[in-house]
């Protein structure tokens, strides 16, 4: 298991670095940076630059140089300093920019996980113990109403019945009053008692997908002989399918769980910016649209990086459950 | 029809299987894959049931577990089971598991610690991601009152009896880390860990190389001799029949078509579809004389399940039919002489 786990760290250094360099690249991309664009439009408004400023900024960030000392430098300053650079966009540095944006998100991601996995696991183990009856078909079309909505209307059905109906407005992750408040107690409250909105509109589509996924794997396992040997050995048949089938269903959806993050920010950008929440990939789709290049790089950077951070914990928790992994056997049972 | 079993005197008896039907409603027609079985085990006996794919060997065996896969019900009969009180004598309270709720608290309680099944392949039957000892202290874990510590021993002590290399060691193993002969012996292990009146073998040796299908063959017996156990051995091999068992039955299309004695089986079969069994089998001194090039095969083929053939479920393919008799009325189970009777009109 130790060797396990070294060998898969490892292989994630030569990854990370491509992963760097990849996002390094994007950034780089369009042509002209924001220095340019700023100045550009400062003089084409007809006011003054400060050269000085101009200078010093080139020099910090080595703009005038080439790209590969741009990479060096953009990459020794976060590895040695910790420091991602300037948001030009937002006047700060990105480590102020990105840190509770970066932390909501991550909420989000994990209790939306939690939110589908609590209702689709159960519901995808029992439908597949009733596959083919009402209820099978039931949720199945509950499910697929589900994909095939788009979270962004969702968003907006939602928004629009809560304030009709109940006079609410669900937008943002705060009320009006601590929307701009510091971090607090009370402010981790409210947020609690709002949440649940996005929450809810970004599982339903997951939901769909976890129950088929679930249904499909444990329709498979169900199958299998040993489930009938459980069986024979005399145990209740809620030990015998949690002892055998879902204990191998599961390994499918344990593995997709590194690619939470990225799933929520990819795919949830619209729904977010629909029910104007501060998350992640609203900045990231703001800085990419002014070209606010060291945001967005860092961004694209860190969310890889835990992407890769959140596939390896999939892989160990997948190595501890199944011992196939653990031993390196790769037989077909 | 079972009092009169070779001088069985009925407390002797452990299991008697009365009409047993089991059949599958699917939406092209009613499957019978056990139409009226009658079978007899006694204790400490060996009963073989002999038949080809599809004539309802295993289904029978399934039903006496409970463990008929969806949509295959019992309708009919009774499978009577001499549940042995706990004192180990041979006194008993009978039971008919056909009339049990499937899954209740009375049919888990018999299954796997009275009544336990070693399956056909060993290479699926235990799960991937447990250890070995694990999937064995379940059933024991279930069924007596000890604890972990207990269990382990218990189960350790099993696998020894079934001649496992190393038990200690295997039991923390994982099923891959087995060869296919260990794994079937820590599958037997399992079944005999709650130490069963009854087990159910179907077609243990199948997916086995020669050499480990007679190691095994032969752990059976030792196990069956050195514990009252009795043993329903169903397999499609006449051979291993002739190995194992005291009692044979011979099935076909969901029916009992011979039972006897096992020598009687081989040497005086009365049935022609257990004469066309037995002819089926390649003699050595035929092969030695280069009498017979080809192997005698049963003419036709398995009729299609959904089909309910009048008279005779073997007439179209028997050697000796004869017309307006067996296809017209269905044959009864003959009692010919004391213990071997047949379904044949041959006889009537």
């Amino acid at each position: 298991m130790t060797v396990y786990i070294i060998q898969r760290v490892m292989r994630m250094i030569p990854l990370l670095f491509l992963l760097s360099l990849i996002a390094f690249l994007i950034i780089q991309l369009p042509p002209g940076d924001y220095l340019t664009e700023h100045i550009n439009a400062l003089r084409a408004s007809g006011r003054d630059v400060d050269e000085a400023e101009v200078e010093r900024l080139m020099k910090q960030y080595a703009l005038d140089r080439p790209m590969h000392v741009q990479y060096l430098t953009w990459i020794q300053n976060i590895l040695f300093k910790g420091s991602f650079g300037q948001s030009f966009q937002w006047g700060r540095p990105v480590n102020e920019v990105i840190g509770d944006k970066m932390a909501l998100t991550f909420l989000l991601a994990i209790l939306t996980t939690a939110f589908v996995w609590t209702v689709s696991v159960p519901i995808g183990i029992y439908v597949s113990v009733r596959q083919y009856t009402f209820t099978d078909y039931l949720f199945t079309m509950i499910g697929f109403v589900g994909l095939a909505v788009p979270g962004f209307l969702l968003a907006m059905v939602v928004m629009y019945f809560s304030f009709a109906w109940f006079g609410l407005k669900v937008g943002g992750l705060f009320s009006p009053a601590f929307e701009l408040e510091p971090w607090s107690i009370a402010k981790f409250q409210n947020m609690l008692t709002r949440i649940w909105v996005p929450v809810l509109i970004l599982g339903i589509g997951g939901t769909a997908h976890i129950i088929r996924i679930m249904r499909a794997t444990m329709l498979d396992e169900l199958r299998k002989q040993y489930v009938t040997v459980a069986r024979s050995k005399g145990l209740s048949e809620f030990a015998v399918l949690m002892n055998y089938p879902v204990r191998i269903a599961i390994n499918p959806l344990i593995s997709s769980l590194g690619f939470l993050l990225p799933w929520i920010i990819s795919g949830g950008t619209v729904v977010e910016i629909v029910l104007n929440l501060p998350t992640a990939a609203v900045v990231l789709y703001r800085a990419l649209l002014s070209q606010d290049m060291f945001l967005a790089g860092s961004f694209i950077l860190l969310v890889g990086t835990l992407a890769l951070v959140g596939s390896l914990l999939a892989d160990i928790a997948l190595a501890a459950l199944d011992p196939r992994i653990r031993f390196g056997s790769v037989e077909e049972m | 029809m079972a009092s009169e079993q070779n001088g069985a005197g009925p407390q002797e008896a452990l299991l008697e299987i009365r009409d047993l039907k089991t059949h599958f409603a699917l939406e092209e027609g009613t499957v019978r894959a056990v139409d009226g079985v009658d079978l007899d085990v006694r204790r400490r006996q060996v009963v073989g049931v002999v038949g080809e794919s599809g004539c309802g060997k295993s289904m029978t065996a399934m039903s006496i577990m409970r463990l008929i896969p969806p949509p295959g019900q019992i309708v009919d009969g009774e499978i009577r089971f001499h549940r042995p009180f706990d004192d180990r004598s041979d006194a008993s309270d009978i039971v008919d598991i056909a009339q049990f709720e499937s899954n209740s608290r009375e049919l888990r309680d018999i299954r796997g610690n009275q009544i336990s099944m070693v399956f056909q392949e060993p290479m699926t039957a235990l799960s991937p991601v447990r250890t070995v000892g694990k999937q064995i202290t379940e059933a024991i874990l279930l069924h007596q009152e000890v604890n972990k510590s207990e269990a382990r021993d218990i189960a350790i002590e099993t696998l020894a009896r079934v001649k496992m290399p190393n038990p200690e060691q295997r039991f923390d193993d994982y099923p891959f880390q087995l060869s296919g002969g260990m794994r079937q012996r820590a599958v037997i292990a399992m079944a005999l860990a709650c130490r069963p009146q009854l087990l159910i073998a179907d077609e243990p040796t199948t997916a086995l190389d020669v050499t480990t299908e007679a190691q095994i063959l032969d752990l059976m017996r030792e196990l069956q001799a050195e514990s009252d156990m009795s043993i329903l051995y169903i397999t499609h091999n006449l051979g291993v029949v002739a190995e194992m068992a005291e009692d044979v039955v011979v099935m076909y299309l969901g029916k009992v078509v011979e039972r006897t004695d096992v020598d009687s089986i081989f040497y005086n079969p009365k049935h022609p579809y257990t004469r066309g069994l037995l002819n089926s089998i390649p003699r050595l001194e035929d092969v030695l004389q280069d009498k017979r090039e080809k192997l005698n095969a049963i003419e036709g083929m398995v009729p299609s399940p959904y089909q309910r053939l009048q008279g005779c479920s073997f007439h179209p393919r028997c050697p000796d039919f004869m017309p307006g008799v067996c296809d017209e009325a269905e044959p009864q189970l003959i009692q010919l002489e004391e213990g071997h009777a047949v379904r044949c009109h041959l006889y009537t």
